[in-house]
């Protein structure tokens, strides 16, 4: 009986949580569809111009019929949904090819570095956290404290420059161009981890901080266990759900960052085609991107928020209390 | 969520260990000289320097930190000092140029959404998930490419983005506020239900509002001068930070100077508008 209640809030809730971010999708895409077309330019003669190629009318006709720009706004709309759901987020202006095809070209090199910069991002924060949870030594203890607020003070693409100086014109221990070693991955992925490390350090040394005043720490301390125990055992999973949910939402900073991470360390990747995008004023691959990061992220968030009960069973499946991590 | 039950709810350092007041009186102090010094900075630039940061001497190109160069000179043989200092407005321009646009339309949306509830704030709630599931270095690139590179179209991309995250805060205060027992008693005494919001609960939900003023400048700043480095702010030879720190690219194996005194003076900046909204926080509870 209990069981089969169960089953059916969580129907629920995941019903709940699917619908809102179907709608929060549907939402950035009326957005970004909406801006451009309260845009004051028109994006074909904008190309034409830019190119030096003539304003002849018949080539404009004709290249509105291909990017479907001479139907209705209404009717443009449906069109690109469809289009979108079915996995076409149409054409490139600059290079006339498939947005999709232009970017996962150059996907894989983006998400190599963002994924070796959360492996380093989680590295980073968990020695943060269990440096400041576990010494006795109070210089340490301070000025571990103290990094988080410092990391999150530095331009990503300072630190960048100043590493590539380092490593490549001091020490030379770092090709200027990216040769696919492991150096200059790391390198990259750390400049970009330094940054993302200090908001998720922050929440997590605050959680870890609010674990030791939770009253079952008195009561597994009174048993004999150590505070090394505790903190590996207990307050780090007492933690994990704030550390998650501050995860979820650095998912557009991880890829923001990255392009600006790209184009200092010279590497190939979504920074460069978004960047060429921007020059060529190619709204609708720059807009494309912007679809695919808000999708990303909701995707993300939602997968935070369907864990969230899984991890801390306290939480009922109920979404009527805010988020603060929104905040951060 | 069962940890936080209001944001920034930590204890100022200072209450609880009495040795770091002193400590305290001192970061306050420089605190306060960094604000001091970049107000001169934009308001009489020339009495720092007595070089022209657009126009250089090719004769003293390169030239490594000294006495007459503090912090060394670029490839046209500008004073890159004087850079710093007159750029000093252009970033800060433009964070103050977003902060505002995302207050003032965030916590009307919030106040709004906490004070109607329903499907009000249902809807508000909403096209502000919206607006933070688009990252604000997205949103000003789209708007770069629309309207082309400048610090102020930066400002307004990265207001647009800082609406949601003042949204949400305000509404959770609001909402924080409207439970305590002085609203009620405010009910109690015959008052209107806007009357209430807005001279009751909205000055008691400001107080973390206005903190988080100075953290979103401090990130504000970073994010401009980001985009400013990859271009998109005013063009050259304007001094914005982020482009001065982007004009070092090409002469990091010899000119160390040109990336990394600017980078500090921004660290500098951002570091101190952090600690401004900590301040704020520590003072709104007290």
């Amino acid at each position: 009986m209990k069981a089969a209640h169960q089953g059916r809030r969580a129907i629920v809730y995941l019903g709940r949580e699917l619908a809102q971010a179907a709608s929060v999708l549907l939402g950035a895409y009326t957005v970004s569809f909406v801006a451009i077309h309260l845009l004051p330019s028109d994006p074909i003669t904008n190309f034409l111009v830019d190119n030096g190629m003539a304003l002849d009318p018949d080539t404009i006709a004709k290249m509105k019929l291909y990017y479907g720009f001479d139907r209705s706004a209404y009717e443009q709309f449906f069109t690109q949904l469809w289009g979108i759901v079915h996995g076409n987020l149409g054409y490139a202006l600059s290079t006339g090819r498939p947005v999709l095809q232009d970017l996962s070209d150059v996907l894989p090199s983006t998400l190599r570095l963002a994924g070796a910069s959360l492996v380093l991002t989680l590295l980073l924060t968990f020695s943060i956290v269990t440096t400041a949870s576990l010494t006795n030594i109070k210089w340490l203890n301070r000025t571990v404290y103290a990094l988080p607020p410092l990391f999150s003070a530095i331009p990503t693409f300072w630190l960048g420059m100043v590493l590539l100086q380092v490593l490549s014109f001091r020490w030379r221990v770092l090709s200027l161009f990216p040769d696919g070693s492991w150096m200059s991955l790391l390198a990259p992925a750390f400049v970009l981890s330094v940054h993302l490390s200090a908001p998720l350090s922050q929440v997590m040394l605050k959680s870890v901080d609010a674990a030791w005043q939770q009253p079952f720490v008195n009561a597994i301390r009174a048993k004999g266990a150590s505070r090394s125990w505790v903190y590996f055992r207990h307050s780090l999973k007492y933690a994990a759900g704030n550390g998650i949910t501050v995860l979820g939402l650095l998912v557009g900073g991880l890829l923001a960052g990255a392009v600006v991470t790209e184009t200092v360390f010279s590497r190939l990747g979504v920074g460069r085609i978004l960047q060429d995008a921007v020059a060529n004023q190619d709204i609708a691959l720059v807009q494309a991107f912007v679809l695919i990061i808000a999708a990303l992220y909701v995707v993300v968030n939602f997968a935070v928020d369907l864990l969230y009960p899984l991890l801390d069973p306290r939480i009922v499946m109920d979404r009527d209390q805010p988020t603060e991590a929104g905040m951060i | 969520m069962s940890t936080s039950t209001r944001p920034y709810a930590d204890i100022p350092a200072a209450r609880q260990q009495p040795h770091l007041v002193t400590l305290n009186a001192v970061g306050n102090a420089g605190l306060a000289a960094v604000f001091l010094l970049l107000a001169l900075w934009i308001a009489i630039p020339s009495v720092f320097t007595s070089y022209d940061p657009l126009s250089g001497i090719s004769a003293e190109k390169l030239l490594a930190p000294s006495l007459s160069h503090p912090f060394g000179t670029d490839y046209l043989g500008r004073d890159l000092f004087a850079r710093v200092v007159y750029g000093t407005p252009l970033t800060l321009l433009a964070a103050c140029v977003a902060v505002p646009i995302g207050m003032v339309f965030g916590s009307v949306l919030g106040l709004l959404a906490a004070g109607l509830g329903g499907v009000t704030e249902t809807i508000i709630m909403r096209f502000v998930d919206i607006l933070l599931a688009i990252p604000g270095f997205l949103l000003a690139l789209s708007l770069v490419a629309a309207f082309g590179p400048s610090v102020v179209t930066l400002g307004v991309a990265i207001g647009i983005s800082t609406i949601a995250p003042f949204a949400r805060l305000t509404r959770s205060e609001v909402l924080r506020v409207s439970q305590l027992d002085f609203v009620e008693a405010a009910y109690l005494s015959g008052h209107g239900r806007l009357h209430i919001l807005f001279h009751e609960i909205l000055p008691n939900a400001l107080g973390p509002v206005l903190a988080m003023i100075a953290i979103e400048v401090s990130q504000a700043i970073l994010i401009v001068s980001a985009l400013a480095f990859l271009g998109y702010g005013n063009p050259p030879p304007s001094p914005e930070w982020g482009m001065l720190i982007a004009e070092g690219r090409k002469y990091l194996a010899t000119a160390w100077w040109i990336t990394t005194f600017p980078g500090l003076v921004l660290i500098v900046a951002v570091l101190a508008f952090a600690a401004l909204s900590k301040k704020l926080q520590a003072f709104g509870r007290l």
